[in-house]
């Protein structure tokens, strides 16, 4: 990249710089930043153009799009950061459509003040999450806002893909009889993000799941075209995602406490918190609700790939006009797991 | 998880639901009150009542700190935040409660006050030392297990010198409320409730021991035993009161040795009583002016009580109209009796503190057991439907 050099005979100083008004002004400051920093780590030959759109052929197909906006805190925790949760965000929100993810694009909304070195560790993250997944960012988007009108960074990224033939999944399928599968441990991304804020540090091995699951999902489509719905439980955990699909159906659902695959470190750290695992965030998960007559196939196909080792099947879809989630608990009595109320909050005693 | 998976066994549970059926008298009724909302959340969390015979009702008691706190001290707190711009730190189940004239603290934390969600109050005196500048006031609740915590922040503040940091104290005693409960004419003239025993407080007996509830015991003729938070002690517990009931019994009991005994922990008293005092009546939502039932802050203390520094007044606001929470505290009346309960009253909308915090009555109704209602009942094997529609009914 020696004509970069060229352009800005004084190199960003990435180590000791922060962000300032001039970065989002549109000048000289804003393309040296741009160049520097987001080119050089998300580098790929439609980035390069810089133009202000990214223009591509795309299969013929269903097409689909998604977006999702990033505002986590802490801006890293263990097992990921913003750059690689938003990345792996869109993929996963474009994925569960069934779709092969194609192209993301990426919006930064950056404080004033913030350490260009941070922020070129969460771009390099990005990059590295997309370069792994094979979706690169293709086009994108800077602004600063003043001191005080941020936290840091947000990020928003969109992202296309293109369905594969024969595919009908929808939160809207799920039928009586449906048989209801997770990917893996929940409640992970949740509680690695609490273990790490400020107020309530506590030590513990638990990282993010963070992953983007397209790969998981394409063989999971290819195996069983017929799957009905999936979505990935992020905020509110399992137990929101579930009431969402219940609902979204028009049906009940019925869950097996003793089959929800959960650590036993995420649930000693829930316990101690006075949290309920099943209302946690996962960021690597996904939920699939398929006819009870693929779901041992599905299983097989789910837990021969990296994505999906613990992946179980934790209950199933029954007829309620009511559209409850019920859960038989490993207790032996039932009840209902319902939406969750405003935060979930820590009980006090 | 060790020490927590034991006392949640499948097959010790079914064990125990057979003993319970086997020792119940089926013409008699038992109606068994928790008094600590904990163990109101783990009747409906683990889904106990389905392993109980249909003759056995659980009655939930006013035992949750969040649910008891009366409307004018929550408007306290908030003037405390309008008019003095202080730091109010706050355990998260208070934030939700609603105030009069429908604010809360989330709504007032939202409008630009200063609320810190803290999960102790070592958290508070941090938060005082670092806003040198800033008046910071710890919102005080909860029973005797929530009290030890608070006495020593305040002894620490003192210790430490410093000067902007102040408790709101709104400590209250288990066994004043419990007493209150069994001399309100609903249950010692009228009848309306009966209740045929209590289970005792876990947390909160760790700290006083099982001597204090001897005398309800005795003067009130009711057993007592003191529970576990964890299901099975729960059951346990029930069996030990139905055996009580059918031997006509009335003892003190003790299920849940493996952290209460009888005199509880004498180091944790010393340090509240150094630290506070009984004012002589506070008012608990539902039960009124209950005498002798909650703690002040002592005058060798009293440069940390908010009250005094900030000259908080006595506010008397009323509860929403057509809200139960003040009957459904006494358990006079059930969450599904209200006529705001599911309709304009819900978690994320909540009129009255039953449904704020998941420890009380109506948020444990809604979110874990409203398809009980026999209306909505599912199609279930006959004895559980029994059993379900009795502990709605």
């Amino acid at each position: 990249m020696s004509a970069v050099a060229k352009r800005f005979p004084v190199r960003l100083d990435i180590k000791r710089g922060k962000v300032d008004m001039t970065h989002g002004s549109g000048g000289r400051a804003m393309a040296q930043l741009i160049d520097e920093l987001f080119v050089k780590h998300l580098d790929n030959e439609l980035l390069r153009q810089a133009n202000d759109q990214a223009s591509f052929s795309v299969p013929a197909g269903r097409m689909v799009m998604s977006t999702d906006g990033h505002v986590i805190s802490p801006l890293f925790f263990p097992g990921g950061d913003i750059g690689s949760l938003a990345v792996h965000g869109t993929i996963n929100d474009v994925a569960m459509s069934g779709a092969r993810p194609l192209y993301l694009s990426a919006s930064f909304i950056l404080e004033e003040g913030f350490p260009l070195a941070d922020l070129e560790r969460i771009v390099a993250s990005m990059a590295a999450a997309a370069e792994a997944a094979g979706v690169p960012v293709v086009t994108g988007d800077t602004k600063v806002v003043e001191k005080g009108k941020g936290d840091g960074v947000f990020i928003t990224t969109t992202g296309v893909g293109v369905v594969p033939e024969g595919l009908a999944i929808s939160g809207d399928r799920a039928r009586p009889g449906d048989v209801i599968l997770v990917s893996g441990d929940l409640g992970d991304h949740g509680v690695a993000i609490m273990s790490s804020r400020e107020n309530l540090q506590f030590e513990t091995q638990i990282e993010s799941d963070s992953a983007a699951l397209h790969t998981l999902v394409a063989a999971m489509v290819a195996a069983v075209p017929d799957i009905h719905c999936l979505r990935d439980p992020t905020r509110g955990g399992l137990a929101t995602t579930l009431n969402e699909l219940a609902m979204q159906s028009g049906v009940g659902m019925r869950l097996q406490e003793s089959d929800i695959p959960i650590k036993p470190a995420v649930n000693a750290a829930c316990e101690l918190l006075g949290l309920d695992p099943l209302y946690i965030a996962n960021e690597g998960k996904l939920i699939c609700i398929c006819p009870p007559q693929h779901a041992a196939h599905l299983l097989t196909v789910m837990q021969a790939h990296p994505q999906g080792r613990q992946a179980a099947i934790v209950g199933e879809v029954v007829e309620d006009p009511h559209s409850f989630v019920q859960m038989e608990t490993a207790f032996g009595g039932s009840r209902i797991v319902d939406w969750l109320a405003g935060e979930q909050l820590p009980r006090i005693c | 998880m060790k020490y927590i998976d034991e006392f949640r066994q499948r097959e010790l549970a079914q064990k125990l639901a057979n003993a319970i059926n086997k020792a119940v008298e089926p013409e008699r009724q038992y109606n068994l009150m928790e008094f600590c909302g904990g163990h109101t959340h783990a009747i409906f969390r683990y889904g106990v009542q389905d392993l109980m015979p249909p003759n056995v009702k659980f009655v939930h008691g006013p035992g949750c700190p969040v649910c008891v706190l009366p409307i004018g001290r929550i408007d306290n707190a908030i003037a405390l935040l309008e008019e003095h711009d202080v730091i109010l730190c706050t355990y998260g189940d208070m934030l939700r409660v609603p105030a009069s004239g429908r604010k809360s603290l989330l709504k007032v934390k939202a409008a630009g006050g200063d609320v810190r969600m803290v999960y102790s109050t070592q958290d508070a005196l941090k938060i005082a030392h670092d806003n040198p500048e800033r008046q910071v006031v710890f919102f005080a609740i909860g029973f005797e297990t929530t009290t030890p915590p608070t006495a020593v922040a305040i002894k620490q503040a003192q210790a430490q010198g410093l000067k902007n940091f102040s408790v709101f104290c709104n400590h209250v005693l288990t066994p004043a409320a419990i007493q209150n409960i069994l001399e309100s004419p609903e249950v010692r003239d009228m009848g309306t409730v009966s209740i045929d025993g209590f289970f005792g407080p876990s947390h909160v007996s760790s700290i006083i021991g099982s001597r204090p509830y001897e005398f309800f015991a005795e003067e009130f003729q009711r057993p007592v035993v003191i529970a576990g938070f964890e299901p099975l002690d729960v059951m346990q517990s029930a069996l030990m009161l139905i055996r009580q009931l059918n031997e006509g019994r009335h003892e003190v009991e003790n299920e849940y040795t493996r952290v209460v005994t009888r005199d509880g922990n004498a180091k944790a008293q010393a340090l509240v009583a150094e630290v506070f005092e009984l004012r002589r009546a506070f008012e608990w939502r539902g039960l009124g002016l209950v005498p002798y039932s909650a703690l002040q802050i002592k005058q060798p203390f009293a440069e940390f009580d908010a009250e005094k520094r900030f000259d908080v007044p006595t506010i008397r606001a009323s509860d929403v109209k057509g809200c139960e929470c003040p009957s459904i505290l006494r358990g006079v009346k059930k969450p599904t009796d209200c006529k705001l309960f599911g309709t304009v009253c819900t978690p994320e909308n909540p009129m009255g503190s039953c449904m704020v915090s998941s420890e009380g009555a109506c948020a444990a109704y809604w979110s874990y057991g409203r398809f009980r209602r026999p209306a909505d009942a599912q199609p279930e094997p006959a004895a559980r439907q029994d059993s379900a529609q009795e502990s709605a009914a």
